[in-house]
C-alpha cells in the first residue's frame, strides 16, 4: 500500500526549522507588553529606593510628597505593615522586606512608593519624601559575614544571632575521607563565581486592576510563572483565589529575573485596592540591575582524590554562598544551594561529600536560577575547572584525563556521585566531535611552536549535564507545590485547534515548538494550531518557564493531551469508516481500515464529526486537557572547546574558534534549538570576559547600568561552531526530548577560562575569577600569580 | 526616561540661543547630540532648568578646510560624518582613525565632536585626540568669538572654560606642516563602553625626523592628560627603539590613573606605556593605527 500520511516536515512537525510565528509581531513593532498596556483612568507608580547598603531608618517624612499636584498615595513599610504587609514570604521559606520599616538592607532596597497622574510627577514625589538614616556597618561578602563580631543584618528575625542562612550537606562523608587517604595525588581548587544578573531587555512591570464592583483583580505582570503568582498573591494579600487573574502578557526575556515576586507588584497591588483604579509600575534599568533576582555570586573549593593513573577516586566541596540581605532564592525547596550536587554527573566518581553554608550579606536578594537549572551554572564550572587543575597536577592531557573518568554509554542508568539518577549519555562520542572539529591534535602542535615565539595560544573544554525538567514531583516542589505542568488542547470542528499550557514562553519560541508537537501527534498542520499562554483565568495550572523545563514538562504535556484526543478521534474515525476501533490504523493526519487501506479519514474529518456526526452515547467535542508530572528528569549533555590567544603585555585575550556539541534528544525546531545554543554561548563568554556586579566597601552596587553591566554585542561575540551529530534520545520523554535553553550558558564559562589558563601553562596560575578582564589576566601573567575577584572592589582608598 | 521638569527651547539663531543661555545662567544646558546630556538627565545626575537645543541653528554642520590647511568641525558635525570624511582621512588621518573608536554606531549617529570636547569627560576620546593635534575650540558668546586651546579649553572633569553665555560652535584643527602619523588606541571591556585607557599620538614626519608631536591620554586622570615631556622626547630626531621607549616611559610618569573596577592603577599606567609604545612603533613611514581593545 502507499502510504497516505501527510508529510511531517510540510505540515511543520517534528524536525521543522519552522520559523518562529511570534516574531512576526515582534519583528513589526507589535508585541503587547506590559509597558504597552494602557487601561482607563491609569495611575503610575514609582518606587524610591534606599542609597544606602545597610542603615537604620530614623524617620521618613513623606509630606512634602503628598502635597505635589497629582500625587494620589504615598505608601510606606509603616503603611504597609498596617495591613500586615510590610514583609512578605519567599520562594525559599523565608521573609523578605516589602517597604522597609527598621532598617535597610541592601542599596536599593524599596523604602516607599508614590502613585501619581504620571511617572514624571511620581518621581519628583519621590525626591521629596525625606529619609533620615543612621549607617550601620556595611557586609559585601560571606567573609565578613561570619567575622566575629559582624552585625547581624536579620535583627527582623527570631532565633538568627548571626548571619548564617543555612547549612547544609549531601553526600558520602566517609567514604569520601577514606577515598582520599588512599588517594595518590589530591588536586585543590578555590574561587569565586560573581555576581552576575539575568538582565532581561524589558524589566519587571506590573499593572495591577482591582475592581471594587465585581471583586476581581486583575493584574498584567512580566512573570515567567503567573500560576504561582496567583497562589502567592491569593496567600499574601488573603483575597480569594478565583478573584485574582495573573496576565502574563508577552514578556522581554526573563533568564530567571521574572520568577520571585517583587516588592513592586505587591505594592501596585495593594495601591490598586486602596485607590480603586489601575496602578502602573515600570522598573528602570537601574532598579532592575540593583534590586531584582541576581545569580551566583558564591564560593566554591574542593579538592579531588587522585589515583596516579588518572582514575578520579573521591570530590570534596565546599560552598560559601552569598545570598544578600533575603533568601529569596527560586528553587525547590528540598534543596538549599540548589542543584550544585549535581555536578561531576559526567564523571564516574565512587565518593562525594559537599557542605555548603549560606550567608546574608548587605546586597540584594535573588539567587535567581539565572539561564540555568537551580546552581548547575556553579557546579558545571566547578567541575570542569577542578577537572582541568587535576589533569594538570597529574601532568596528563586534558581530554584524556576527562574520557578516562566519563561513565560509559554502557553504564546508564547511572548513579551520579550525588545520588542524582542519570538515564543515558555519550559523553565519549560528544568529546570526539568536538575534538575533531577543533583540531585538537594540531592545535597542540601549533601552541607548542607559538609559545616559542612569546604568543600565548590555549586551549579549554568544558564537559557539561544539565539535569532539567524539574519535577518529578516527588523530588520537586516550589513553596509545597509539585513541579507538574499542563496542557489544554480544543481542536475545533474545522479541524484548527487553540493550545493552551500552564508554561510561559519569553523568547523560547513556544507558540512555534508546541505547535509542531501537535502535528507531529495528531497531523494537524502547525500554522492550524494557536498557542496561548500566560492568563491564569484561561490557561491550565502550571508551573511555568524556567530552568529549562518546558519541554521536558509541557513539552510532555502537549504530547500527552495530542493522544488523549487522537485516542477520542479514533473512536471517531471508528464510527465514520463503519469499523470497530481495533481495526482502524493511523498514519500521520489519517486514520485507515487495516483491511483497505485507502479506505481512510482525515484528523479534520474527525474533528468535524466530533461537533455533527458523533456516535450515539459519545460525548461532544474534541477537547482535552494533561497533566504530565514526569519520572525523572532529563539529562542534556555537551562538550565545549574554546581556543584562545592572550597578549601578554596587555592582557587582553581573544577567542580564535569554538566548538559546541550539544545532545538534547530529540530537536522539535532544530533552527530554534541553534538559536538558544548561540544565545547561551554568547552569555556564557559574557560571563567569562565581562560580565558582573560587584560591590565597593560600602555595599554601592558597580553595575547599575548598562554602562556598567556588560552584554556583549555582535563586534565582541566570537563565531560558534553548532555539531548536531549526537543524538541520545530521551528515554522517558514522550517524544525523547530534553531541555536545551541553559546548556550554553551552564557548561560554556568553563570553557573560556580552561583556554585562558592553559594559556598561561606553566606560569604557576591555578585560577583567575571571571569575568576574565584584561587587567586581572595582565596581573596573573606579570606576577604568575592567582587572581580573585571577589568584592569589595579593589580601589585607591 | 523621567527627567526633572525643564524648559525647552530651540531657537534659530546663534544671537537667541546666546540670549537664552544669559537667561538660563548656570541652570541652562545646551543640547547637541544629546548623548551625555541626555543620560544624565535620565539619572538626574543633571536637572537643568533650561535646555537650549542648537540643532536648529544654521551652518554648524560642516567639516572644512582653510586655504592654509587648518580644519574646522562645526558643532553639530556628528562623529558619524566625521568617520566618513574624506577630508580627514587625507589631511587628518589621526582623527580619521579614531572616529570609528568613538562609542558605538548608534552614539556616533547624534554625537558631536565640539560637544563631546564640552563635556570634557575625563575618559572621552576625543579630547584627547584634539590635544595630541594642538587643536582649539572656538567660542561664541556676547561678545563675539573668542579662539581657545583645547588644553585651556578643557578645564577639568566634566569642566570646560566656557561662560555661561558661551556656545562652543567649532572645533580647530591646525594645518600639519609634516606627514601626518600616529594613532588612536583604546582599551574598552566592551564595544561602546568608555575607555579604561586610551592613548592619542599626533605626529607630523619630515624626513624620517619628527617634526611635532603631541601625546594625550584618556581615562588615567582626573581629566584629559597632555603628555608634553613625552611629546617633546620626540621632537626633533628620528624614531628609534629609545626614544620610543623614552617617549612611552615620560607617558605612563604623565598618567595618574585610580585603582577601580576596570583595574589597577599599575596596570593603567602600564597601559599607557604599552599603548604608546604600540603606536610610535608603527608610526615610522607616516603609518596610523587605530584599533580597539588593542
Amino acid at each position: 500500500m502507499t502510504s497516505q500520511a501527510v508529510d511531517e516536515i510540510k505540515i511543520g512537525g517534528l524536525g521543522a526549522s519552522r520559523k518562529r510565528v511570534e516574531d512576526d509581531r515582534f519583528i513589526r513593532g507589535k508585541g503587547n507588553y506590559t509597558d504597552d498596556i494602557t487601561l482607563p483612568g491609569m495611575l503610575h507608580m514609582e518606587i524610591l529606593r534606599s542609597p544606602l547598603a545597610h542603615a537604620r531608618i530614623k524617620s521618613i517624612d513623606t509630606s512634602r510628597a503628598w502635597e505635589i499636584p497629582g500625587v494620589h498615595l504615598v505608601l510606606t513599610g509603616e503603611m504597609m505593615a498596617t495591613r500586615n504587609l510590610a514583609w512578605m514570604p519567599t520562594l525559599s521559606y523565608d521573609t523578605q522586606a516589602v517597604l522597609a520599616t527598621d532598617k535597610v538592607r541592601f542599596q536599593g532596597q524599596e523604602v516607599a512608593c508614590v502613585i501619581a497622574d504620571d511617572p514624571y510627577i511620581a518621581k519628583d514625589a519621590c525626591e521629596a519624601i525625606d529619609v533620615e538614616y543612621e549607617p550601620l556597618p556595611v557586609i559585601v561578602n560571606p567573609m565578613q559575614a561570619l567575622a566575629e563580631g559582624a552585625p547581624v543584618i536579620r535583627d527582623d528575625k527570631e532565633n538568627q544571632p548571626d548571619n548564617v542562612v543555612f547549612n547544609w550537606e549531601v553526600g558520602d562523608k566517609a567514604g569520601t575521607d577514606a577515598a582520599f587517604a588512599q588517594a595518590d595525588v589530591v588536586s585543590r581548587l578555590a574561587l569565586h563565581y560573581p555576581r552576575s544578573h539575568p538582565s532581561p531587555i524589558e524589566c519587571c512591570g506590573s499593572i495591577a486592576d482591582f475592581n471594587r464592583a465585581t471583586s476581581k483583580l486583575t493584574v498584567y505582570m512580566t512573570t515567567q510563572a503567573p500560576h504561582i503568582i496567583r497562589a502567592a498573591v491569593a496567600l499574601v494579600a488573603e483575597l480569594p483565589e478565583q478573584m485574582i487573574r495573573i496576565i502574563s502578557p508577552d514578556i522581554g526575556g526573563g533568564f530567571g529575573n521574572k520568577v520571585p515576586v517583587y516588592p513592586g507588584y505587591v505594592c501596585s497591588i495593594l495601591a490598586s485596592i486602596l485607590l480603586e483604579r489601575p496602578v502602573k509600575w515600570i522598573e528602570d534599568k537601574s532598579g532592575n540591575l540593583i534590586s531584582t533576582g541576581f545569580a551566583r555570586d558564591i564560593y566554591l573549593d574542593g579538592e579531588m582524590a587522585l589515583r596516579k593513573d588518572g582514575k578520579i577516586l573521591a570530590v570534596r566541596m565546599h560552598t560559601e554562598s552569598d545570598h544578600g540581605a533575603f533568601f529569596s532564592d527560586a528553587q525547590p525547596s528540598k534543596f538549599k544551594i540548589g542543584l550544585m550536587h549535581s555536578a561531576f554527573a559526567a564523571y564516574d566518581i565512587p565518593h562525594a561529600h559537599l557542605t555548603a553554608r549560606g550567608t546574608y550579606t548587605n546586597k540584594a536578594p535573588g539567587g535567581v536560577a539565572y539561564r540555568c537549572s537551580f546552581r548547575v551554572t556553579e557546579a558545571m564550572f566547578f567541575q570542569e575547572r577542578m577537572v582541568q587543575s587535576a589533569a594538570t597536577d597529574l601532568g596528563m592531557d586534558q581530554a584524556e584525563f576527562r574520557r578516562m573518568n566519563f561513565v560509559k554509554d554502557d553504564d546508564f542508568p547511572h548513579r551520579t556521585p550525588f545520588g542524582f539518577l542519570t538515564d543515558s549519555g555519550q559523553y565519549a562520542k560528544c568529546l570526539d566531535v568536538g575534538l575533531k572539529a577543533i583540531d585538537y591534535e594540531n592545535f597542540r602542535a601549533r601552541q607548542a611552536e607559538a609559545r616559542k615565539r612569546g604568543k600565548l595560544l590555549g586551549l579549554g573544554i568544558s564537559t557539561m549535564t544539565e539535569p532539567l525538567g524539574a519535577g518529578n514531583s516527588r523530588e520537586y516542589d516550589i513553596l509545597g507545590i509539585k513541579m507538574f505542568d499542563s496542557a489544554d488542547l480544543k481542536v475545533h470542528m474545522t479541524g484548527k485547534a487553540l493550545l493552551r499550557t500552564g508554561a510561559r514562553g519569553q523568547g523560547q519560541g513556544h507558540e512555534t515548538t508546541w505547535a509542531q508537537i501537535v502535528a507531529h501527534e495528531l497531523g494537524i498542520p502547525a500554522q492550524d494550531v494557536v498557542v496561548e499562554e500566560g492568563d491564569t483565568d484561561t490557561a491550565p495550572f502550571g508551573m511555568g518557564t524556567y530552568a529549562s523545563r518546558s519541554t521536558p514538562v509541557a513539552g510532555a504535556a502537549v504530547a500527552m493531551v495530542s493522544r488523549k484526543i487522537r485516542a477520542k478521534a479514533r473512536r471517531l474515525a471508528a464510527h465514520l469508516l463503519e469499523v470497530s476501533e481495533e481495526d482502524v490504523e493511523w498514519e500521520l493526519g489519517r486514520f485507515y481500515v487495516r483491511s483497505a487501506p485507502d479506505r481512510g479519514v482525515t484528523i479534520q474529518e474527525c474533528a468535524m464529526a466530533a461537533y455533527s456526526n458523533m456516535p450515539d452515547g459519545m460525548e461532544p467535542g474534541l477537547e482535552n486537557t494533561a497533566y504530565y508530572d514526569p519520572p525523572n528528569l532529563t539529562w542534556p549533555f555537551a562538550v565545549y572547546i574554546v581556543t584562545v590567544e592572550v597578549d601578554p603585555q596587555t592582557g587582553v585575550w581573544d577567542v580564535l574558534s569554538m566548538v559546541a556539541v550539544d545532545d538534547c534528544g530529540v530537536r522539535i525546531n532544530p533552527m530554534i534549538v541553534e538559536g538558544q545554543i548561540m544565545g547561551g554561548l554568547t552569555e556564557a563568554y559574557a560571563m567569562a570576559s565581562m560580565q558582573f556586579i560587584t560591590f565597593d566597601a560600602e555595599g554601592n552596587c558597580v553595575g547599575s547600568n548598562y554602562m556598567d553591566y556588560l552584554l556583549p554585542t555582535a563586534w565582541e561575540t566570537p563565531g560558534f561552531e553548532l555539531h548536531s551529530e549526537v543524538v541520545t534520545p530521551c528515554p522517558h520523554h514522550p517524544i525523547g526530548a530534553k531541555g536545551i535553553g541553559e546548556c550554553a550558558a551552564v557548561g560554556g564559562p568553563a570553557a573560556f577560562v580552561n583556554a585562558v589558563i592553559d594559556a598561561l601553562d606553566g606560569m604557576g596560575v591555578r585560577n583567575i575569577d571571571m569575568p576574565l578582564l584584561p587587567d586581572r589576566v595582565w596581573e596573573a601573567i606579570t606576577y604568575r600569580r592567582d587572581v580573585s575577584g571577589a568584592p569589595p572592589v579593589r580601589s585607591d582608598d | 526616561m523621567y527627567p526633572s521638569r525643564f524648559r525647552y527651547e530651540a531657537p534659530r539663531s546663534l544671537d537667541e540661543a546666546v540670549s537664552l543661555l544669559r537667561e538660563g545662567g548656570d541652570d541652562a544646558k545646551v543640547l547637541a547630540g544629546g548623548q551625555s546630556l541626555v543620560p544624565l538627565m535620565k539619572l538626574r545626575f543633571a536637572s537643568p532648568e533650561l535646555i537650549v537645543d542648537i540643532n536648529n541653528l544654521p551652518g554648524l554642520d560642516y567639516e572644512k578646510q582653510d586655504a592654509d590647511g587648518t580644519i574646522r568641525i562645526g558643532a553639530l558635525r556628528r562623529h558619524a560624518s566625521l568617520e566618513r570624511s574624506e577630508l580627514l582621512k587625507s589631511r587628518q588621518p589621526v582623527m580619521a582613525a579614531a572616529a570609528p573608536l568613538i562609542a558605538d554606531p548608534i552614539v556616533r549617529n547624534r554625537g558631536t565632536l565640539v560637544g563631546s570636547l564640552c563635556h570634557a569627560d575625563p575618559q572621552g576620546d576625543w579630547a584627547s585626540v584634539v590635544t595630541a593635534l594642538g587643536g582649539q575650540v572656538v567660542a561664541f558668546g556676547p561678545g563675539g568669538r573668542r579662539t581657545i586651546p583645547i588644553t585651556g579649553f578643557v578645564s577639568g572633569p566634566f569642566q570646560n572654560a566656557l561662560a555661561p553665555d558661551e556656545i562652543a560652535i567649532e572645533a580647530v584643527i591646525p594645518a600639519p606642516k609634516g606627514t601626518p602619523a600616529g594613532g588612536y588606541l583604546k582599551l574598552e571591556r566592551r564595544v561602546g563602553d568608555f575607555a579604561t585607557v586610551g592613548v592619542a599620538v599626533a605626529l607630523e614626519m619630515s624626513g624620517g625626523t619628527v617634526i611635532r608631536a603631541g601625546i594625550a591620554l584618556t581615562g588615567v586622570g582626573g581629566s584629559t592628560i597632555s603628555a608634553g615631556e613625552a611629546a617633546q622626547a620626540l621632537t626633533g630626531g628620528p624614531l628609534s627603539a629609545q626614544s620610543i621607549a623614552q617617549a612611552a616611559d615620560l607617558a605612563a610618569g604623565a598618567a595618574n590613573p585610580r585603582t577601580d573596577h576596570r583595574g589597577s592603577a599599575e596596570y593603567k599606567r602600564h597601559m599607557v606605556k604599552t599603548f604608546v609604545a604600540r603606536i610610535l612603533s608603527r608610526a615610522d613611514g607616516g603609518a596610523t593605527v587605530a584599533e580597539r581593545a588593542a
